[in-house]
């Protein structure tokens, strides 16, 4: 066990694993928080907290993941590279594992050319990939970058990285996911899942590689609310692929029969992405749709979640 | 080379518009290459500076001399009459010469009339794309002499990140702008050296974080400091 975390043991277990996503408001609000997670709470393994995702300023992700914790929700906090040089980093994982977070997800963030701080000083001092090799060297060797002298104290953790099966160069998104376990990554999610065909491709190069039996990887899935989103989702957010068959779907449908229609392919692609080799669990990402989060999980078939000691 | 360009007018008027004086200061280097701040861009920028004092009901005197150099001693001399008789400088030099140029006349209000943007190359006249950050650790050997540094717009050493697009291989941040580890992988590709990227780069060790001063090979003697 690399942090004994319940997201760790469910999969250490050979439970297939569910993972939730809760966005932080854009305020100090805490019952956000609270009501997003009441949400979450027991159908999900654990949930990623988002660092300011689209570069958007949002209640810090540590300090969420932190409020998950006090309402009985494992969190996975998420830590981009956008906004901390390695001092700010190794600092704030000290302080997230201080207030109990077992689990952290390492990712380069969105440009903040996206988000409403557009004319920041962007960081990216390390990027996702030293970042978990940095995490890793403070959680196995108990060593800051760079440094010698050992802390004193253990540091449980449990790493993770994302993949992206739809970005080019297509041939070497698994060897770069291989870079991320060579890195220390212990778990990788993925990139939303919409073209399986694309999917399994990428999957047997991750399996040649045998990266499968190095990590756990879970599968994005992230529930479509209308053809409109689907639309925007396919032309403008870089790494997502939805084929033509789920777009007509989408547009098949009237707009209030929409988001049942994007439950319903969620669902089907959940089926399909179980039967995929190597897959140990889905990462869901209902976002801004937390309340349906658990009817999508129990009409798949995933409740109740294991209980694991 | 350094490439620059020139600030709104309205911008340097508000700089030297008090002053009855005024020096426009070209320079025949870099920034002349890029049409920038050479003898021309300078005259044209007196006789427009000319024309703003006159709509704006203001006196004052311009005068325009051009430098070989605003960057190096050598042609410091052949302005320093001229600067000292002006009341204040507009200088069309890059940063550094404006600092030169202010260092050197320490009494005297020197301004930018450009702002400096990037070490590039000339793409075509009056077309430029920046190619160097001056970092100061060249990973070029290993990218396929592609800058990871100035051309991925998050500057990463282990791309590309999850921001390509699919359909065309761009930067997550605009189309117009093609992914450098896109293009990295490619170029390696191309050439047999893609076991360049399948390792982990470790961390970069930034060079710019304190002003920078280098002593060539050759000089060490000459600029040893005294004990």
């Amino acid at each position: 066990m690399k942090a004994g975390s319940n997201f760790e043991k469910v999969l250490a277990a050979g439970h297939f694993a569910v993972t939730g996503e809760l966005g932080p408001p854009q305020s100090n609000n805490i019952e956000v928080v609270k009501k997003k997670a009441g949400f979450l709470k027991g159908n999900i393994d654990a949930v990623n907290i988002t660092d300011n995702q689209t570069s958007i300023v949002k209640m810090s992700s540590i300090a969420a993941a932190a409020i998950c914790i006090q309402q009985g929700l494992e969190p996975v906090f998420q830590m981009t590279c956008r906004d901390r040089n390695r001092i700010a980093m190794q600092s704030d994982i000290f302080g997230a594992s201080a207030l109990g977070c077992l689990n952290m997800l390492c990712l380069s963030g969105d440009h903040p050319n996206f988000g409403n701080q557009k004319t920041s000083k962007k960081v990216f001092d390390i990027d996702s990939i030293q970042l978990i090799a940095l995490a890793k060297r403070l959680r196995d060797e108990r060593k800051l970058l760079d440094q010698e002298k050992q802390f004193n104290s253990e540091l449980k953790l449990f790493i993770g990285g994302a993949g992206n099966p739809f970005s080019r160069p297509f041939e070497f998104r698994a060897l770069r996911l291989a870079k991320k376990v060579m890195a220390g990554a212990d778990f990788v999610q993925t990139q939303c899942v919409y073209d399986m065909e694309r999917f399994r491709d990428w999957m047997k190069a991750v399996r040649d590689l045998g990266l499968h039996e190095k990590c756990y990887i879970l599968a994005g899935v992230a529930p479509l609310r209308s053809a409109d989103m689907a639309a925007y989702m396919a032309a403008n957010v870089p790494g997502i692929v939805i084929p033509d068959g789920i777009m007509k779907r989408m547009n098949s449908v009237p707009k209030d029969k929409a988001g049942e229609e994007g439950i319903k392919i969620s669902i089907e692609l959940i089926e399909e992405i179980r039967q995929v080799e190597g897959i140990k669990g889905i990462h869901l990402m209902a976002i801004e749709w937390e309340h349906r989060a658990g009817e999508i999980i129990e009409r798949a078939g995933l409740l109740p979640r294991p209980k694991v000691e | 080379m350094v490439k620059a360009k020139l600030k709104p007018l309205e911008e340097i008027f508000g700089m030297i518009r008090s002053y009855k004086k005024i020096l426009t200061l070209s320079c025949g280097g870099c920034v002349s290459v890029c049409m920038a701040g050479g003898q021309r861009e300078g005259m044209e920028l007196t006789l427009e500076l000319v024309e703003f004092f006159r709509q704006n009901r203001l006196d004052a005197e311009f005068t325009h001399y051009t430098m070989e150099r605003q960057c190096n001693p050598e042609y410091l001399f052949d302005a320093e009459e001229i600067v000292r008789e002006a009341d204040c400088v507009i200088s069309t030099a890059c940063g550094a010469g404006v600092q030169y140029i202010a260092e050197s006349h320490p009494s005297k209000p020197v301004f930018p009339a450009l702002n400096t943007l990037f070490i590039g190359i000339d793409r075509d006249v009056g077309l430029y794309e920046e190619r160097c950050r001056t970092c100061g650790d060249c990973k070029l050997g290993y990218t396929g002499g592609i800058c990871p540094i100035t051309r991925c717009s998050k500057s990463i050493l282990n791309g590309p990140c999850g921001g390509t697009h699919f359909s065309d291989g761009s930067c997550e941040i605009d189309r117009e702008i093609p992914c450098a580890w896109n293009d990295i992988f490619e170029r390696l590709k191309s050439q047999g050296r893609l076991e360049n990227i399948l390792t982990v780069h470790p961390p970069s060790i930034w060079m710019d974080q304190a002003q920078r001063t280098m002593v060539q090979y050759g000089f060490e003697e000459r600029y040893r400091k005294k004990e």
